[in-house]
């Protein structure tokens, strides 16, 4: 077994156990990236920081100070400022962007051993499902269907880290989830991955998006190292007025923990048109091994989940396209030449952003202006108000909910691109929980007929990561899902 | 149709993003297509219903009104487009 094979947890073990060293581990990660070029998962490498950092952390750990990721070399998205080390959100406006400070999450890690690789392919300030609106190009699925060569999507927004994770191009990576974009990749790359509940993760020092649904949460190879990465990135940072001020648990001892007598809810509106028949079984499934696992399975409602991405769509890209106004070329990022103030503004921005980001944008300006505010804005907000009061509801029935994280599994690069509503649809299933604010982890359950992963989410009540991390390990453990892509790249 | 080019041009224009003006017409289709789809939100009775800003219940928090970042200002203009000596170069603002 090569060291790049190893879960998280095995290899910081290995490190205690002195099996290998992290320089030995950090090299052989260095080289698998080199070797796997084709899939653009990194859009930066940073080979000899990463040596570097390995070598401290055996330092430290021969000193007797070894953190609880000491030596683990991590991928990171690059919508998370690292000092020095340039953070572009996959912008031409950032394109030459270095941080000099570094965000609060990463800085966790760091704190805790980490070593970092490289910097991860993600869709233009994380607007995409598909990874296809970067402006270094997409990231290509290390899963490809069987007998076929075609290149898949990732998934998006956070598909270089999802396709890194997968091709063992790192032991973890961090990620980001606005709408769905942990979830769905993890989902489309048969990785695991959680958004926490809304200010478990301070968002100090992450390119913003949608500020009020923005979290960060990682992918990565199992439940266990899930929650392994996610005690180190959470906690309270009073750099965000909304990270919550509450102790943090060391989630692992909740992954193995029995299920038996916990109550899982089955939303019946989370069946959607044309899905395939795969993903329906796998559901079935999931509900056949959580209740062998002791779980009673209650049938609930979710009545407003078709509004949800709707909802979405006027509450995320109005709060981008405010968020997105710092992008003025004065302070950093591009200028562009112009007549006049406003031209030079105009000029920066249209060369700037992406056609996506520019879509956003204007819908976002469009429902914020004068005479729509009303009508749009403040209409989706009521609808979000309902949407969260769907869960309220359900959580006087049951513990956690299950459902499918996607609609499909990876389809082809390309085939959505000219279809934004087509491509929005990825998120129905993840879309609800940012916009109540709730924990969500998707994992891998089971491959489809052409022997892609599809995965399973899992729901649970706000800071009730615990749970979460419970049902998803007996999830995991009764579905004993081993494959992996197999390496053409 | 909703939206039109000429919305689109006034929208581009409120948004600061250069758009040419073959470019409306295509826009305000495409914006009417996900516009039309959000409209379905109108069927949603939401009488009554207070709009949800936030999920965090607990109000902002407050701290000392003193200096917690500051005073590098090598570091804040360090990726300025145009800086002189510490000062952001910005183009004329006053005609």
């Amino acid at each position: 077994m090569s060291l790049t094979n190893l879960t998280l947890k095995a290899a910081v073990d290995g490190l205690a156990a002195g099996e290998f060293t992290s320089v030995e581990l950090t090299k052989a990660h260095i080289e698998a990236i080199e070797a796997a070029r084709g899939l653009n998962a990194y859009i930066l490498e940073t080979p000899e920081q990463a040596l570097d950092m390995a070598a401290k952390s055996d330092a430290r750990r021969a000193a007797g100070q070894a953190g609880p990721l000491e030596g683990a070399p991590l991928g990171v998205k690059d919508l998370f400022c690292t000092e020095g080390v340039r953070t572009t959100a996959c912008s031409k406006i950032l394109e030459n962007f270095v941080p000099t400070y570094e965000s609060t999450v990463t800085s966790q890690l760091w704190r805790d051993g980490a070593v970092m690789l490289g910097k991860l392919n993600l869709d233009q300030f994380a607007m995409g499902s598909s990874n296809e609106t970067s402006y270094f190009g997409p990231v290509t699925n290390p899963w490809r269907a069987q007998g076929s060569t075609k290149a898949l999507t990732p998934g998006g927004s956070s598909g270089g880290s999802a396709a890194a994770v997968a091709a063992d191009l790192c032991l973890g990576a961090t990620a980001t989830d606005t709408g769905g974009s942990i979830r769905q990749p993890a989902a489309f790359t048969g990785t695991v991955g959680i958004k926490p509940t809304y200010g478990r993760c301070s968002r100090w020092g992450v390119v913003a998006f949608a500020s009020s649904l923005d979290q960060a949460g990682p992918i990565a190879k199992t439940v266990e190292d899930a929650a392994l990465l996610l005690t180190s990135m959470s906690g309270h940072d009073p750099k965000d007025s909304t990270s919550l001020d509450i102790p943090v648990p060391d989630f692992t001892q909740f992954v193995g923990k029995s299920v038996k007598g916990l109550k899982i809810g089955i939303p019946k509106e989370y069946r959607v048109d044309n899905m395939p028949a795969e993903i329906e079984k796998l559901w079935q499934d999931g509900i056949a091994w959580l209740k062998e696992a002791g779980c009673e399975i209650v049938d609930i409602s979710l009545p407003h989940t078709k509004y949800a991405l709707p909802a979405y769509y006027i509450v995320a890209p109005a709060e981008a396209s405010s968020n997105l106004a710092r992008y003025d070329g004065m302070r950093y990022g591009l200028r562009e030449e112009g007549a006049n103030l406003t031209e030079i503004y105009e000029n920066t921005r249209a060369a700037g952003f992406g056609d996506e980001v520019k879509r956003r944008i204007l819908i976002g300006t469009y429902v914020l202006s004068a005479g729509y505010y009303d009508a749009y804005y403040l209409k989706a907000l009521k609808v979000r108000r309902r949407i969260a009061e769907d869960f309220d509801n359900a959580w006087t029935q049951c513990d956690a909910i299950l459902t499918p994280t996607a609609p499909s599994a990876a389809f082809g690069l390309g085939e959505n691109s000219n279809d934004p509503i087509a491509m929005y649809l990825n998120d129905v299933f993840t879309v609800t929980t940012n916009l109540a604010g709730l924990p969500g982890l998707s994992l891998p359950a089971g491959l489809d007929a052409n022997g892609l992963p599809l995965g399973l989410q899992i729901i649970g009540k706000p800071l009730d990561e615990a749970t979460v991390f419970s049902v998803a390990g007996a999830v995991e453990k009764a579905a004993g899902f081993k494959a992996k892509a197999e390496k053409w790249w | 149709m909703a939206i039109d080019a000429a919305t689109v041009r006034k929208v581009a224009r409120l948004a600061r993003i250069a758009t040419p003006e073959e470019r409306l017409e295509p826009l305000a289709q495409e914006l009417n297509g996900i516009m039309t789809w959000i409209e379905q939100l109108a069927e949603v009775d939401t009488d009554g219903c207070e709009p949800l800003t936030s999920v965090v219940a607990a109000g902002l928090p407050l701290r000392e009104d003193a200096v917690t970042m500051g005073g590098d200002p090598a570091s804040v203009t360090r990726n300025a487009p145009k800086s002189i000596n510490n000062f952001f170069v910005v183009p004329k603002v006053v005609e």
